[in-house]
């Protein structure tokens, strides 16, 4: 079990973390969200003994990890897929490991089994893919068989096989009896992983409960009310709905979307209203939406439009450029989210379309064209490791993506105007 | 508790694991013999222009040890790459992950260069010793049976542990490579060749760690370089830049976030 208490550290002026007080209980997946920067990694460093908090405590067991006994057979941990040696082989690499705990060498052939990386075990991990070095980071992590295991970010740069296969890893180690602890910045991400969630901003603790309530307590469920548009239909409902206590919000498209309601009554009022309705639905924000909600005062880096002054505008306009209406900030707040399971923040980016297309590898079908020299053998035939290995030298997408452009751009701008955008990209997944 | 056994094996496997090992040290055989068998053969060349008193406090044993100069910086790369390759590739915090005793961890990172060195320096300074006795034959040699030529090449090789030594302090303590050679290679091939060259400076000079260090390689003392500490004084001088450098390292890598 990990357990901080009034965890705080300061670097210089800035405070990466304030005042965090939580537990980590083995069997589970605890999740640790959180925006970018706001001091999820400083927390798994002191975690384990790199950094010293200014004040508070963290230990595994009742101890803190520099007095922990043989701490790398009980803790196993995946702070920063890079934090290799690249000019270590990826088997040597985990041999000195090995080596440090008496970890007979045989195991790390197990590891890189368990990971799917032993074709590679002898090539330098510079050549490495993140998604690779990610696997590596596991193994490592896997390495002493530890109770204890902390993952930073392990699905980034992974392919949607890998980030299955660490889903079912984690959810395996957990009912394992382990602790488990995650972080990451996708809640898309963890609702499908973590039986728990931490949820910091700027360094706090916004949350610490489980998936279940965390959704119960930080998403209002509202009811979507569409009615005709002619005579005032619209204002004489909201009217009656606000008089009965409901909090209504008039959405762009017309709808209302009215809380503190239960559907039956609403349409109970409606029809002493004498108003037709259109449409009557009733809908759960996701977790994804609660955790913006939730974290939208904490958010450090938020991006802003890009204006592109004294750049050609010409052609983003052309290839549909941002979907209709405001771009994304507002995220939580915005009525056509609210469909479905929320589009993890891919939705935002994939229009831009230019640059490197979002390779949608094999699972769609379609392998990437990528010319002649490396054919197929990649995509399809070997599933674990192989897959990504050509990859990082060849730079293959740059050439094709400017023709390609225009049909994939279209593609996902299109439906997030019409409703269903959500659960067509969920399905993708 | 990581064993400090477990560490050194696994610290042994690190530095063999990567290539900048292999590169540094070969660079620091090559270069030392290479350089002086030339230095060398610049001796045998000019031998009949050299005065008597020349001749005299000629000291072939140091002359085929001079190429040291040049070997160091290879060496000096070595020390640092050791430890500051861990902090550029973030390598340095899995390994404190797996060593939470940083004592531990230092010493045994340390102890293993130390070996590696004095072991590959043996084998420098022996070779560049036969090398330049055979440039030099003919005229001045000495040979393993004199006097001090022993104690000189023995000394090379612990002049080079400690060069490695002093190095991974100093890298230790800036932890960037790229800081620290930009430190140390200007210091040991510029600034400490130029000092001693001016006469104000000269006397304190001598106490730098590589000029005090080269004592040990001198057999035919040389009047006109004169020092007050003689070669153990000279390697025990170096000693003590060496252990300041390792212990200021050690006292930052104990405090710091890794």
């Amino acid at each position: 079990m990990i357990q901080a208490v009034g965890l705080t550290k300061q670097y210089g002026a800035k405070t990466a973390v304030y005042n965090l007080s939580f537990q980590v209980k083995p069997g589970t997946v605890t999740g640790f969200l959180g925006p970018n920067g706001s001091g999820k990694s400083t927390t798994m460093r002191m975690i384990l003994g790199l950094d010293a908090p200014t004040s508070g405590q963290v230990t595994i067991g009742g101890l803190p990890y520099r007095s922990l006994p043989n701490a790398p057979r009980r803790v196993g941990a995946l702070l920063d897929a890079k934090a290799v040696h690249g000019g270590r082989s990826a088997r040597q690499h985990l041999l000195c490991l090995a080596q440090l705990s008496g970890i007979p060498a045989r195991r790390v052939d197990e590891v890189l089994g368990v990971v799917g990386l032993q074709e590679v075990a002898g090539r330098r991990s510079k050549g490495f893919s993140l998604g690779m070095g990610q696997r590596l980071g596991i193994a490592g992590a896997l390495l002493g068989d530890p109770e204890v295991l902390l993952f930073d970010e392990p699905v980034n740069g992974l392919d949607p096989e890998g980030i299955h296969w660490v889903r079912h890893l984690m959810r395996k180690l957990a009912a394992e009896g382990r602790t488990v602890f995650v972080s990451s910045h996708l809640m898309s991400e963890m609702a499908l992983t973590a039986d728990h969630l931490v949820v910091i901003g700027r360094g706090q603790l916004l949350a610490d409960m489980s998936v279940k309530d965390f959704i119960a307590q930080h998403s209002t469920g509202y009811a979507l009310v569409r009615t005709p548009e002619e005579g005032g239909a619209r204002d004489t409902l909201s009217k009656a709905l606000t008089e009965a206590g409901a909090a209504v919000l008039p959405e762009e498209d017309g709808a209302l979307r009215v809380t503190g309601l239960a559907l039956p009554k609403i349409s109970d009022l409606a029809f002493d209203a004498g108003v037709r309705l259109w449409e009557l639905s009733p809908h759960q924000a996701s977790l994804e939406e609660a955790y913006m909600r939730l974290t939208s005062g904490a958010v450090d880096y938020r991006s802003t439009q890009d204006p592109r002054q004294g750049l050609q505008q010409a052609p983003y306009a052309v290839q549909g450029g941002y979907p209709q209406g405001p771009p994304p900030p507002a995220w939580g707040h915005q009525p056509q989210q609210g469909w479905g399971q929320q589009p993890p923040p891919e939705w935002g980016r994939q229009p831009y379309g230019y640059g490197q297309p979002p390779v949608p590898q094999g699972q769609f079908g379609a392998p990437p064209a990528y010319a002649a020299p490396v054919p197929a053998p990649a995509a399809p035939a070997a599933p674990p490791a192989p897959a990504p290995a050509p990859a990082p030298a060849p730079a293959p997408a740059p050439a094709p993506a400017p023709a390609t452009v225009p049909p994939q751009a279209a593609a996902p701008a299109a439906p997030s105007l019409s409703k269903p955008a959500g659960s067509d990209s969920e399905d993708a997944r | 508790m990581a064993a400090p056994s477990a560490v050194l094996q696994s610290e042994w496997t690190k530095v063999k694991s990567v290539r900048s090992t292999v590169w540094t040290l070969t660079l620091a055989l090559l270069l030392t013999v290479v350089v002086s068998g030339l230095i060398c053969l610049a001796y045998r060349l000019n031998w009949s222009d050299m005065s008597a008193a020349d001749r005299f406090t000629f000291d072939p044993t140091n002359t085929s040890l001079a190429g040291l100069w040049f070997g160091q910086l290879a060496l000096i790369a070595f020390g640092t790459l050791l430890i500051a390759s861990e902090y550029s590739t973030g390598m340095i915090r899995t390994s404190l992950a797996a060593v939470p005793q940083r004592a531990t961890f230092y010493v045994c990172k340390a102890a293993v260069a130390a070996g590696l060195t004095f072991a590959i320096g043996i084998v420098i300074s022996f070779v560049s010793y036969f090398v330049g006795q055979s440039v030099l034959s003919g005229h001045k040699t000495s040979s393993l049976g004199d006097a001090h030529v022993l104690r000189a090449l023995i000394g090379a090789a612990l002049y080079m542990t400690l060069m490695v030594l002093f190095a991974y302090g100093v890298a230790t303590m800036v932890r960037s490579p790229m800081v620290s050679l930009g430190i140390l290679i200007p210091f040991f091939f510029i600034v400490s060749g130029i000092l001693s060259a001016i006469p104000g400076v000269k006397k304190f000079a001598k106490y730098l760690p590589d000029q005090a260090g080269q004592k040990i390689m001198q057999v035919v003392s040389d009047p006109d370089n004169h020092t007050s500490y003689g070669p153990w004084g000279g390697i025990a001088i170096m000693g003590v830049w060496v252990a300041a450098a390792l212990l200021g390292g050690f006292v930052l890598l104990k405090k710091r976030d890794a």
